[in-house]
Protein backbone atom coordinates (compact mmCIF):
# COMPACT_ATOMS: atom_id res chain seq x y z
CA UNK A 1 0.00 0.00 0.00
CA UNK A 2 3.09 2.42 0.93
CA UNK A 3 4.07 1.55 -2.58
CA UNK A 4 1.22 2.64 -4.40
CA UNK A 5 0.76 5.85 -2.38
CA UNK A 6 4.67 6.16 -3.51
CA UNK A 7 4.65 5.40 -7.13
CA UNK A 8 1.53 7.56 -7.41
CA UNK A 9 3.21 10.97 -5.55
CA UNK A 10 5.61 10.46 -8.07
CA UNK A 11 3.08 9.76 -11.18
CA UNK A 12 1.13 13.11 -9.80
CA UNK A 13 4.11 15.31 -10.25
CA UNK A 14 5.06 14.10 -14.29
CA UNK A 15 1.41 14.06 -15.22
CA UNK A 16 1.28 17.73 -13.57
CA UNK A 17 4.00 18.84 -15.07
CA UNK A 18 3.11 17.87 -18.66
CA UNK A 19 -0.75 18.58 -18.39
CA UNK A 20 0.88 22.22 -17.26
CA UNK A 21 2.95 22.51 -19.73
CA UNK A 22 0.67 21.05 -22.61
CA UNK A 23 -2.34 22.96 -21.30
CA UNK A 24 -0.34 26.22 -21.51
CA UNK A 25 -1.33 26.12 -24.83
CA UNK A 26 -4.44 24.83 -24.83
CA UNK A 27 -5.05 28.06 -22.92
CA UNK A 28 -3.88 30.21 -25.75
CA UNK A 29 -5.41 28.42 -28.68
CA UNK A 30 -8.76 28.93 -26.66
CA UNK A 31 -9.36 25.38 -26.61
CA UNK A 32 -9.45 25.67 -22.48
CA UNK A 33 -13.23 23.76 -22.91
CA UNK A 34 -12.00 21.74 -25.56
CA UNK A 35 -9.19 19.80 -23.46
CA UNK A 36 -12.27 19.24 -20.53
CA UNK A 37 -13.98 17.74 -23.12
CA UNK A 38 -11.78 16.44 -25.03
CA UNK A 39 -10.84 13.91 -21.55
CA UNK A 40 -14.32 12.64 -21.89
CA UNK A 41 -13.82 11.28 -24.77
CA UNK A 42 -11.80 8.68 -22.87
CA UNK A 43 -15.01 7.01 -21.66
CA UNK A 44 -15.55 4.12 -23.74
CA UNK A 45 -12.03 3.71 -24.77
CA UNK A 46 -11.66 3.40 -20.62
CA UNK A 47 -14.65 0.66 -20.73
CA UNK A 48 -13.60 -1.47 -23.83
CA UNK A 49 -10.13 -1.61 -22.26
CA UNK A 50 -11.93 -3.25 -19.08
CA UNK A 51 -13.89 -5.43 -20.45
CA UNK A 52 -11.37 -6.66 -22.96
CA UNK A 53 -8.48 -7.05 -20.11
CA UNK A 54 -5.91 -4.97 -21.74
CA UNK A 55 -4.48 -1.76 -20.07
CA UNK A 56 -7.82 1.07 -19.76
CA UNK A 57 -5.31 3.89 -20.42
CA UNK A 58 -3.84 2.38 -23.57
CA UNK A 59 -7.57 2.33 -24.91
CA UNK A 60 -8.15 5.80 -23.53
CA UNK A 61 -5.42 7.18 -25.67
CA UNK A 62 -6.28 4.95 -28.67
CA UNK A 63 -10.08 6.87 -28.55
CA UNK A 64 -8.64 10.58 -27.17
CA UNK A 65 -6.38 10.34 -30.29
CA UNK A 66 -8.62 9.09 -33.00
CA UNK A 67 -11.56 11.15 -31.95
CA UNK A 68 -9.19 14.18 -31.65
CA UNK A 69 -7.82 13.07 -35.44
CA UNK A 70 -11.74 12.74 -36.74
CA UNK A 71 -12.37 16.47 -35.27
CA UNK A 72 -8.98 18.02 -36.85
CA UNK A 73 -10.15 16.33 -40.19
CA UNK A 74 -13.40 17.28 -40.29
CA UNK A 75 -12.40 20.58 -39.24
CA UNK A 76 -9.87 21.22 -41.60
CA UNK A 77 -12.28 19.82 -44.79
CA UNK A 78 -16.27 21.43 -43.06
CA UNK A 79 -14.89 24.84 -41.63
CA UNK A 80 -17.08 23.89 -38.18
CA UNK A 81 -15.98 25.81 -35.71
CA UNK A 82 -13.69 23.73 -33.43
CA UNK A 83 -15.58 23.98 -29.90
CA UNK A 84 -18.92 22.74 -31.85
CA UNK A 85 -16.83 19.65 -33.03
CA UNK A 86 -15.34 18.53 -30.15
CA UNK A 87 -18.95 18.96 -27.92
CA UNK A 88 -20.75 16.91 -30.32
CA UNK A 89 -17.67 14.22 -30.28
CA UNK A 90 -17.84 14.59 -26.62
CA UNK A 91 -21.54 13.72 -25.59
CA UNK A 92 -21.43 10.89 -28.45
CA UNK A 93 -18.45 9.98 -26.59
CA UNK A 94 -20.19 9.50 -23.11
CA UNK A 95 -23.25 8.11 -24.48
CA UNK A 96 -21.15 5.45 -25.99
CA UNK A 97 -19.12 4.86 -23.08
CA UNK A 98 -22.50 4.39 -20.66
CA UNK A 99 -23.95 1.89 -23.15
CA UNK A 100 -20.57 0.01 -22.97
CA UNK A 101 -20.11 -0.15 -19.32
CA UNK A 102 -23.93 -1.19 -19.09
CA UNK A 103 -24.67 -1.99 -15.34
CA UNK A 104 -21.04 -1.99 -14.20
CA UNK A 105 -21.00 0.84 -12.30
CA UNK A 106 -18.09 0.82 -9.89
CA UNK A 107 -15.68 0.84 -13.49
CA UNK A 108 -17.10 3.49 -14.43
CA UNK A 109 -16.52 5.70 -10.99
CA UNK A 110 -12.98 4.53 -11.44
CA UNK A 111 -13.35 6.00 -14.87
CA UNK A 112 -15.05 9.42 -14.06
CA UNK A 113 -13.17 9.56 -10.63
CA UNK A 114 -9.50 8.07 -11.14
CA UNK A 115 -8.27 4.81 -9.89
CA UNK A 116 -4.36 4.97 -8.35
CA UNK A 117 -4.42 1.60 -6.24
CA UNK A 118 -3.74 -0.13 -9.66
CA UNK A 119 -0.54 2.04 -9.78
CA UNK A 120 2.14 -0.13 -10.56
CA UNK A 121 5.79 0.66 -10.68
CA UNK A 122 5.99 -0.67 -14.26
CA UNK A 123 3.27 1.37 -15.01
CA UNK A 124 4.63 4.75 -13.42
CA UNK A 125 7.86 4.46 -14.94
CA UNK A 126 6.20 3.64 -18.41
CA UNK A 127 3.84 7.21 -17.66
CA UNK A 128 6.54 9.12 -16.87
CA UNK A 129 8.66 8.44 -19.52
CA UNK A 130 5.52 8.92 -22.08
CA UNK A 131 5.43 12.81 -20.30
CA UNK A 132 9.27 13.47 -20.50
CA UNK A 133 8.63 12.44 -24.24
CA UNK A 134 5.38 14.60 -24.84
CA UNK A 135 6.84 17.73 -23.13
CA UNK A 136 9.87 17.59 -25.16
CA UNK A 137 8.52 17.28 -28.31
CA UNK A 138 5.77 20.14 -27.65
CA UNK A 139 9.12 22.49 -26.71
CA UNK A 140 10.57 21.62 -29.94
CA UNK A 141 6.83 22.87 -31.41
CA UNK A 142 5.93 25.54 -28.97
CA UNK A 143 7.28 28.07 -30.82
CA UNK A 144 5.53 27.07 -34.00
CA UNK A 145 2.52 26.55 -32.18
CA UNK A 146 2.27 30.18 -30.76
CA UNK A 147 3.28 31.76 -33.85
CA UNK A 148 0.07 30.08 -36.27
CA UNK A 149 -1.99 31.47 -33.38
CA UNK A 150 -0.54 35.31 -33.69
CA UNK A 151 -1.18 34.63 -37.63
CA UNK A 152 -1.46 31.24 -39.49
CA UNK A 153 -0.31 32.80 -42.96
CA UNK A 154 2.81 33.93 -40.93
CA UNK A 155 3.52 30.69 -39.92
CA UNK A 156 3.01 29.00 -43.02
CA UNK A 157 4.79 31.22 -45.28
CA UNK A 158 7.81 30.69 -42.84
CA UNK A 159 7.27 26.96 -44.22
CA UNK A 160 5.68 25.51 -40.94
CA UNK A 161 2.83 22.93 -41.79
CA UNK A 162 0.36 24.63 -39.27
CA UNK A 163 -2.24 21.72 -39.91
CA UNK A 164 0.44 18.98 -39.07
CA UNK A 165 2.12 20.90 -36.14
CA UNK A 166 -1.86 21.25 -34.86
CA UNK A 167 -2.55 17.09 -35.43
CA UNK A 168 0.87 16.79 -33.36
CA UNK A 169 0.18 18.09 -30.75
CA UNK A 170 -3.47 16.99 -30.34
CA UNK A 171 -1.46 13.83 -30.15
CA UNK A 172 0.73 14.79 -27.41
CA UNK A 173 -2.21 15.81 -25.83
CA UNK A 174 -4.25 13.03 -26.13
CA UNK A 175 -1.19 10.74 -24.37
CA UNK A 176 -0.94 13.10 -22.08
CA UNK A 177 -4.35 13.51 -21.17
CA UNK A 178 -5.03 9.32 -20.99
CA UNK A 179 -2.03 9.60 -17.98
CA UNK A 180 -3.56 12.48 -16.26
CA UNK A 181 -6.71 10.25 -16.24
CA UNK A 182 -5.33 7.92 -13.84
CA UNK A 183 -5.09 10.39 -11.11
CA UNK A 184 -7.74 12.44 -11.33
CA UNK A 185 -10.38 10.72 -13.91
CA UNK A 186 -12.20 12.04 -16.75
CA UNK A 187 -13.95 14.52 -15.23
CA UNK A 188 -11.41 16.30 -13.60
CA UNK A 189 -8.59 15.86 -15.77
CA UNK A 190 -9.71 18.90 -17.93
CA UNK A 191 -9.08 21.14 -14.78
CA UNK A 192 -5.07 19.59 -14.85
CA UNK A 193 -5.29 21.17 -18.27
CA UNK A 194 -6.72 24.24 -17.71
CA UNK A 195 -6.03 25.74 -14.39
CA UNK A 196 -2.25 25.81 -13.48
CA UNK A 197 -2.22 27.84 -16.68
CA UNK A 198 -4.68 30.43 -16.42
CA UNK A 199 -2.54 30.16 -12.91
CA UNK A 200 0.21 30.79 -14.59
CA UNK A 201 -0.80 33.46 -17.02
CA UNK A 202 -1.63 35.84 -13.85
CA UNK A 203 2.10 36.33 -13.26
CA UNK A 204 3.24 36.03 -17.00
CA UNK A 205 4.37 38.71 -19.24
CA UNK A 206 6.63 36.64 -21.09
CA UNK A 207 6.37 33.46 -22.71
CA UNK A 208 9.18 31.18 -20.90
CA UNK A 209 7.43 31.86 -17.39
CA UNK A 210 4.40 31.59 -18.81
CA UNK A 211 5.61 28.11 -19.80
CA UNK A 212 7.26 26.63 -16.99
CA UNK A 213 5.15 28.38 -13.86
CA UNK A 214 2.19 26.49 -15.75
CA UNK A 215 4.18 23.32 -15.59
CA UNK A 216 5.25 23.99 -11.79
CA UNK A 217 1.75 24.51 -10.83
CA UNK A 218 0.38 21.34 -12.51
CA UNK A 219 2.80 19.26 -10.55
CA UNK A 220 2.11 21.76 -6.98
CA UNK A 221 -1.21 20.52 -7.56
CA UNK A 222 -1.31 17.22 -8.59
CA UNK A 223 1.42 16.23 -5.58
CA UNK A 224 -0.54 18.05 -3.09
CA UNK A 225 -3.70 16.84 -3.78
CA UNK A 226 -2.51 12.85 -3.86
CA UNK A 227 -0.43 14.15 -0.41
CA UNK A 228 -2.98 15.44 1.45
CA UNK A 229 -5.37 12.55 -0.08
CA UNK A 230 -2.85 10.18 1.31
CA UNK A 231 -2.31 11.03 4.52
CA UNK A 232 -5.32 12.62 5.92
CA UNK A 233 -7.99 10.89 3.75
CA UNK A 234 -11.06 13.59 4.03
CA UNK A 235 -13.10 10.49 4.04
CA UNK A 236 -13.23 10.60 0.40
CA UNK A 237 -11.86 7.50 -1.83
CA UNK A 238 -10.69 9.63 -4.78
CA UNK A 239 -7.38 12.35 -5.06
CA UNK A 240 -9.15 13.94 -7.45
CA UNK A 241 -10.97 16.78 -5.58
CA UNK A 242 -8.25 17.38 -3.48
CA UNK A 243 -5.98 18.25 -6.45
CA UNK A 244 -8.32 20.78 -7.35
CA UNK A 245 -9.18 22.73 -4.05
CA UNK A 246 -5.32 22.91 -4.10
CA UNK A 247 -4.91 24.18 -8.06
CA UNK A 248 -8.14 26.62 -7.31
CA UNK A 249 -5.98 28.13 -4.28
CA UNK A 250 -3.10 28.79 -6.75
CA UNK A 251 -5.39 30.05 -9.08
CA UNK A 252 -6.79 32.05 -6.32
CA UNK A 253 -3.49 33.68 -4.90
CA UNK A 254 -1.96 34.01 -8.22
CA UNK A 255 -5.59 36.33 -9.13
CA UNK A 256 -4.63 38.71 -5.88
CA UNK A 257 -1.11 39.05 -6.74
CA UNK A 258 -1.63 39.83 -10.42
CA UNK A 259 -4.25 42.40 -9.21
CA UNK A 260 -2.09 44.01 -6.83
CA UNK A 261 1.20 44.30 -8.52
CA UNK A 262 -0.12 44.19 -12.15
CA UNK A 263 2.47 41.95 -13.71
CA UNK A 264 1.05 41.35 -17.05
CA UNK A 265 0.96 44.70 -18.00
CA UNK B 1 -8.94 -9.51 -46.09
CA UNK B 2 -5.57 -8.93 -47.35
CA UNK B 3 -6.43 -5.29 -49.01
CA UNK B 4 -8.12 -4.45 -45.70
CA UNK B 5 -4.87 -5.03 -43.88
CA UNK B 6 -2.56 -3.49 -46.82
CA UNK B 7 -5.21 -0.18 -46.21
CA UNK B 8 -4.26 0.07 -42.49
CA UNK B 9 -0.20 -0.45 -42.73
CA UNK B 10 -0.68 2.24 -45.68
CA UNK B 11 -2.94 4.46 -43.18
CA UNK B 12 -0.21 3.66 -40.22
CA UNK B 13 2.67 4.83 -42.29
CA UNK B 14 0.83 7.91 -43.04
CA UNK B 15 0.25 8.92 -39.33
CA UNK B 16 3.61 8.30 -39.16
CA UNK B 17 4.77 10.72 -41.62
CA UNK B 18 2.33 13.06 -40.64
CA UNK B 19 3.79 13.36 -36.97
CA UNK B 20 7.69 13.17 -38.31
CA UNK B 21 6.84 15.74 -40.74
CA UNK B 22 6.43 18.90 -38.52
CA UNK B 23 10.04 18.37 -37.52
CA UNK B 24 11.61 18.96 -41.42
CA UNK B 25 11.53 21.99 -42.38
CA UNK B 26 10.34 22.60 -45.64
CA UNK B 27 11.45 25.81 -47.14
CA UNK B 28 9.55 26.96 -49.91
CA UNK B 29 11.78 26.27 -53.24
CA UNK B 30 10.75 29.29 -55.70
CA UNK B 31 10.75 28.77 -59.45
CA UNK B 32 14.09 30.49 -60.79
CA UNK B 33 14.29 32.18 -64.24
CA UNK B 34 17.67 33.25 -65.59
CA UNK B 35 16.60 36.56 -67.65
CA UNK B 36 16.18 39.69 -65.81
CA UNK B 37 15.39 42.73 -67.23
CA UNK B 38 15.50 44.57 -64.08
CA UNK B 39 11.83 43.03 -63.15
CA UNK B 40 11.88 40.76 -59.69
CA UNK B 41 8.72 39.36 -60.50
CA UNK B 42 6.86 38.43 -63.55
CA UNK B 43 2.96 37.65 -63.11
CA UNK B 44 0.97 36.38 -66.18
CA UNK B 45 -2.75 35.18 -66.31
CA UNK B 46 -3.01 34.71 -62.80
CA UNK B 47 -5.93 33.57 -61.66
CA UNK B 48 -7.48 32.24 -58.63
CA UNK B 49 -10.84 30.33 -57.82
CA UNK B 50 -12.11 29.58 -54.22
CA UNK B 51 -14.99 27.57 -53.58
CA UNK B 52 -15.72 28.37 -57.12
CA UNK B 53 -16.31 31.80 -56.18
CA UNK B 54 -13.56 34.15 -58.67
CA UNK B 55 -11.10 35.91 -56.74
CA UNK B 56 -8.75 37.02 -58.78
CA UNK B 57 -9.06 37.11 -63.26
CA UNK B 58 -6.17 37.37 -65.31
CA UNK B 59 -4.21 39.31 -63.54
CA UNK B 60 -0.36 40.03 -65.70
CA UNK B 61 1.90 42.55 -64.20
CA UNK B 62 5.70 42.65 -63.80
CA UNK B 63 7.45 44.30 -60.45
CA UNK B 64 10.22 46.08 -61.07
CA UNK B 65 13.97 45.39 -58.68
CA UNK B 66 14.05 47.48 -55.65
CA UNK B 67 10.90 50.15 -56.04
CA UNK B 68 7.61 49.97 -54.12
CA UNK B 69 4.65 48.58 -56.02
CA UNK B 70 1.37 49.77 -54.24
CA UNK B 71 -1.74 47.88 -54.52
CA UNK B 72 -4.98 48.95 -54.34
CA UNK B 73 -8.71 48.72 -54.17
CA UNK B 74 -12.19 48.38 -52.64
CA UNK B 75 -12.47 45.75 -49.97
CA UNK B 76 -13.19 42.57 -51.35
CA UNK B 77 -11.05 43.49 -54.15
CA UNK B 78 -8.64 40.42 -54.18
CA UNK B 79 -5.57 42.37 -52.67
CA UNK B 80 -5.12 40.06 -49.58
CA UNK B 81 -5.42 37.02 -52.16
CA UNK B 82 -2.88 38.95 -54.04
CA UNK B 83 -0.03 38.15 -51.42
CA UNK B 84 -1.19 35.41 -50.19
CA UNK B 85 -0.93 34.03 -54.12
CA UNK B 86 2.38 35.41 -54.14
CA UNK B 87 3.46 33.48 -51.05
CA UNK B 88 2.38 30.50 -52.40
CA UNK B 89 -0.72 30.07 -49.72
CA UNK B 90 -3.31 29.79 -52.33
CA UNK B 91 -3.60 27.39 -55.00
CA UNK B 92 -3.42 29.52 -58.34
CA UNK B 93 -3.63 29.59 -62.14
CA UNK B 94 -1.48 31.04 -64.71
CA UNK B 95 2.06 31.92 -63.78
CA UNK B 96 4.72 33.66 -61.03
CA UNK B 97 7.85 33.97 -61.84
CA UNK B 98 10.37 35.16 -59.76
CA UNK B 99 14.12 36.45 -61.64
CA UNK B 100 15.83 35.69 -59.01
CA UNK B 101 15.97 33.86 -55.41
CA UNK B 102 13.86 36.00 -53.06
CA UNK B 103 13.58 35.63 -49.83
CA UNK B 104 10.45 36.99 -48.90
CA UNK B 105 8.72 38.92 -45.40
CA UNK B 106 5.05 39.07 -44.62
CA UNK B 107 3.61 41.59 -42.50
CA UNK B 108 -0.25 40.46 -42.67
CA UNK B 109 -3.43 43.12 -41.64
CA UNK B 110 -4.44 41.45 -39.02
CA UNK B 111 -2.34 39.30 -35.75
CA UNK B 112 -4.19 37.96 -33.24
CA UNK B 113 -1.33 38.96 -30.04
CA UNK B 114 -3.99 40.86 -27.31
CA UNK B 115 -4.05 37.32 -25.17
CA UNK B 116 -0.71 35.48 -26.02
CA UNK B 117 1.82 36.43 -23.18
CA UNK B 118 4.99 36.74 -25.29
CA UNK B 119 7.25 39.25 -24.92
CA UNK B 120 8.50 41.34 -27.69
CA UNK B 121 11.71 40.30 -27.46
CA UNK B 122 10.44 36.68 -27.66
CA UNK B 123 8.64 37.42 -30.22
CA UNK B 124 11.49 38.72 -32.89
CA UNK B 125 14.16 35.91 -31.43
CA UNK B 126 11.59 33.83 -32.94
CA UNK B 127 14.32 31.79 -35.86
CA UNK B 128 18.03 32.26 -35.04
CA UNK B 129 20.59 33.99 -34.94
CA UNK B 130 19.26 37.57 -34.76
CA UNK B 131 20.20 40.28 -33.20
CA UNK B 132 17.47 41.76 -31.46
CA UNK B 133 18.50 45.43 -31.29
CA UNK B 134 19.64 46.23 -34.26
CA UNK B 135 16.31 45.00 -35.80
CA UNK B 136 14.76 47.28 -33.49
CA UNK B 137 16.48 49.98 -34.96
CA UNK B 138 16.10 49.20 -38.81
CA UNK B 139 12.20 50.13 -37.78
CA UNK B 140 13.24 53.44 -35.44
CA UNK B 141 12.09 51.71 -32.09
CA UNK B 142 15.07 53.28 -29.84
CA UNK B 143 13.65 52.53 -26.75
CA UNK B 144 14.87 49.39 -25.51
CA UNK B 145 12.42 48.91 -22.60
CA UNK B 146 9.91 47.97 -24.94
CA UNK B 147 12.06 44.45 -25.53
CA UNK B 148 10.04 43.34 -21.92
CA UNK B 149 6.80 44.23 -22.79
CA UNK B 150 4.11 42.46 -23.84
CA UNK B 151 2.81 42.50 -27.35
CA UNK B 152 -0.63 42.95 -26.74
CA UNK B 153 0.19 45.75 -24.67
CA UNK B 154 1.63 47.29 -27.09
CA UNK B 155 0.61 50.72 -29.12
CA UNK B 156 -0.86 49.91 -32.70
CA UNK B 157 1.88 52.24 -34.45
CA UNK B 158 4.60 50.05 -31.86
CA UNK B 159 3.02 46.62 -32.86
CA UNK B 160 3.08 47.44 -36.88
CA UNK B 161 6.62 48.48 -36.65
CA UNK B 162 7.48 45.27 -34.41
CA UNK B 163 5.72 43.12 -37.05
CA UNK B 164 7.56 44.79 -39.53
CA UNK B 165 10.74 44.40 -37.70
CA UNK B 166 10.25 40.59 -37.55
CA UNK B 167 9.71 40.34 -41.08
CA UNK B 168 13.09 42.25 -41.68
CA UNK B 169 14.79 39.67 -39.41
CA UNK B 170 16.26 37.16 -41.78
CA UNK B 171 17.25 39.73 -43.99
CA UNK B 172 14.24 39.46 -47.13
CA UNK B 173 14.68 41.11 -50.81
CA UNK B 174 11.30 41.07 -51.16
CA UNK B 175 8.44 42.57 -48.39
CA UNK B 176 5.01 41.71 -48.66
CA UNK B 177 2.85 44.21 -46.30
CA UNK B 178 -0.90 43.96 -45.80
CA UNK B 179 -1.90 47.39 -44.62
CA UNK B 180 1.00 48.45 -42.32
CA UNK B 181 -0.89 51.32 -40.72
CA UNK B 182 -3.53 49.06 -39.52
CA UNK B 183 -4.68 50.31 -36.40
CA UNK B 184 -2.34 53.66 -36.72
CA UNK B 185 -2.94 56.98 -36.13
CA UNK B 186 -3.38 59.41 -38.66
CA UNK B 187 -0.10 61.35 -37.70
CA UNK B 188 1.65 57.96 -36.83
CA UNK B 189 1.14 56.76 -40.48
CA UNK B 190 3.59 59.06 -42.25
CA UNK B 191 6.41 58.13 -40.13
CA UNK B 192 6.12 54.52 -40.80
CA UNK B 193 6.22 55.43 -44.51
CA UNK B 194 9.54 56.92 -44.65
CA UNK B 195 10.97 54.42 -42.40
CA UNK B 196 9.80 52.12 -45.11
CA UNK B 197 11.29 54.11 -47.81
CA UNK B 198 14.56 54.30 -45.78
CA UNK B 199 14.85 50.60 -45.60
CA UNK B 200 13.66 49.83 -49.27
CA UNK B 201 16.96 52.25 -50.11
CA UNK B 202 19.49 50.94 -47.80
CA UNK B 203 18.77 47.05 -47.82
CA UNK B 204 17.44 47.01 -51.79
CA UNK B 205 14.47 45.53 -51.24
CA UNK B 206 11.36 45.34 -53.34
CA UNK B 207 8.12 46.16 -51.32
CA UNK B 208 4.36 45.30 -52.02
CA UNK B 209 1.85 47.86 -50.27
CA UNK B 210 -1.63 47.29 -49.98
CA UNK B 211 -3.01 50.90 -48.98
CA UNK B 212 -6.25 53.12 -49.41
CA UNK B 213 -4.59 55.90 -49.07
CA UNK B 214 -3.98 57.89 -52.37
CA UNK B 215 -1.44 59.85 -50.52
CA UNK B 216 0.62 57.44 -49.86
CA UNK B 217 0.10 55.90 -53.45
CA UNK B 218 1.85 59.52 -54.42
CA UNK B 219 4.40 59.81 -52.06
CA UNK B 220 6.47 56.55 -51.61
CA UNK B 221 5.01 54.19 -54.47
CA UNK B 222 7.11 53.80 -57.95
CA UNK B 223 4.11 51.99 -59.67
CA UNK B 224 0.82 51.27 -59.06
CA UNK B 225 -1.75 48.17 -59.22
CA UNK B 226 -5.53 49.03 -59.01
CA UNK B 227 -7.45 45.74 -58.40
CA UNK B 228 -11.23 44.57 -58.25
CA UNK B 229 -11.01 41.06 -58.93
CA UNK B 230 -9.50 41.95 -62.27
CA UNK B 231 -7.06 44.76 -63.16
CA UNK B 232 -8.42 48.70 -63.41
CA UNK B 233 -5.00 49.93 -63.50
CA UNK B 234 -1.50 49.04 -64.21
CA UNK B 235 1.32 51.97 -64.11
CA UNK B 236 3.39 54.47 -62.32
CA UNK B 237 1.99 55.93 -59.32
CA UNK B 238 2.09 59.17 -60.35
CA UNK B 239 -0.75 58.64 -62.90
CA UNK B 240 -3.27 58.30 -59.99
CA UNK B 241 -3.50 62.23 -59.78
CA UNK B 242 -4.92 62.20 -63.22
CA UNK B 243 -8.88 62.83 -63.13
CA UNK B 244 -8.99 59.87 -66.05
CA UNK B 245 -7.00 57.24 -64.69
CA UNK B 246 -8.94 57.75 -61.07
CA UNK B 247 -12.34 57.56 -63.47
CA UNK B 248 -11.20 54.01 -64.42
CA UNK B 249 -9.97 52.81 -61.32
CA UNK B 250 -13.00 54.11 -59.08
CA UNK B 251 -15.39 54.78 -62.44
CA UNK B 252 -15.83 58.23 -61.80
CA UNK B 253 -13.22 60.83 -60.19
CA UNK B 254 -12.86 61.00 -56.34
CA UNK B 255 -13.17 64.26 -54.87
CA UNK B 256 -11.14 64.20 -51.61
CA UNK B 257 -12.69 67.22 -50.06
CA UNK B 258 -16.11 66.80 -50.37
CA UNK B 259 -17.57 63.58 -48.72
CA UNK B 260 -19.78 61.59 -51.00
CA UNK B 261 -23.38 59.69 -50.17
CA UNK B 262 -23.15 56.18 -50.50
CA UNK B 263 -23.48 54.96 -54.24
Amino acid sequence: MLDTTFYSLILSIFVGVATGYLGSLMVLEKMALVGDALSHVALPGLAIGISFHFNPFLGAFVFLFVSAAIIWHIQRVTKISFEALVGAMFTLALAIGILLYGTHLEDLENALFGDISQVTLLSTVGAAAACVIAIILTKIIYNKLVLAMISEDLAISKGINVARTNLLYLFLVSVVVAIGIQIVGTLLVGFLVIVPAIAAKNLSSHMRRYSWLSAVFGAIAGFSGVFLWSTFGFGIAFPGPLVVFVGIAIFAITAIINWRLKLTS
Amino acid sequence: MFGCFKKLIAFLIQILFVLVAPFIAVRKVWLIVAEDNGYILKVSNLGVKLQNQILLDNISFNAKKGTTLAILGPNGAGKTILLKTLLNLVPHTGSIEWTEKVKIGYVPQYVAVSDIPMSVREFLSIGNGVDIENSLKKVRLNDNSILNKRLGVLSGGQLRRVLIAWALNDNPNVLLLDEPTTGVDMDSEEPIYLMLNDIKKTQKITIFLITHNIHIVQEYADDLLALNKCLTFCGPAAEIAKPDIQRQIYGETVCVETIRGET
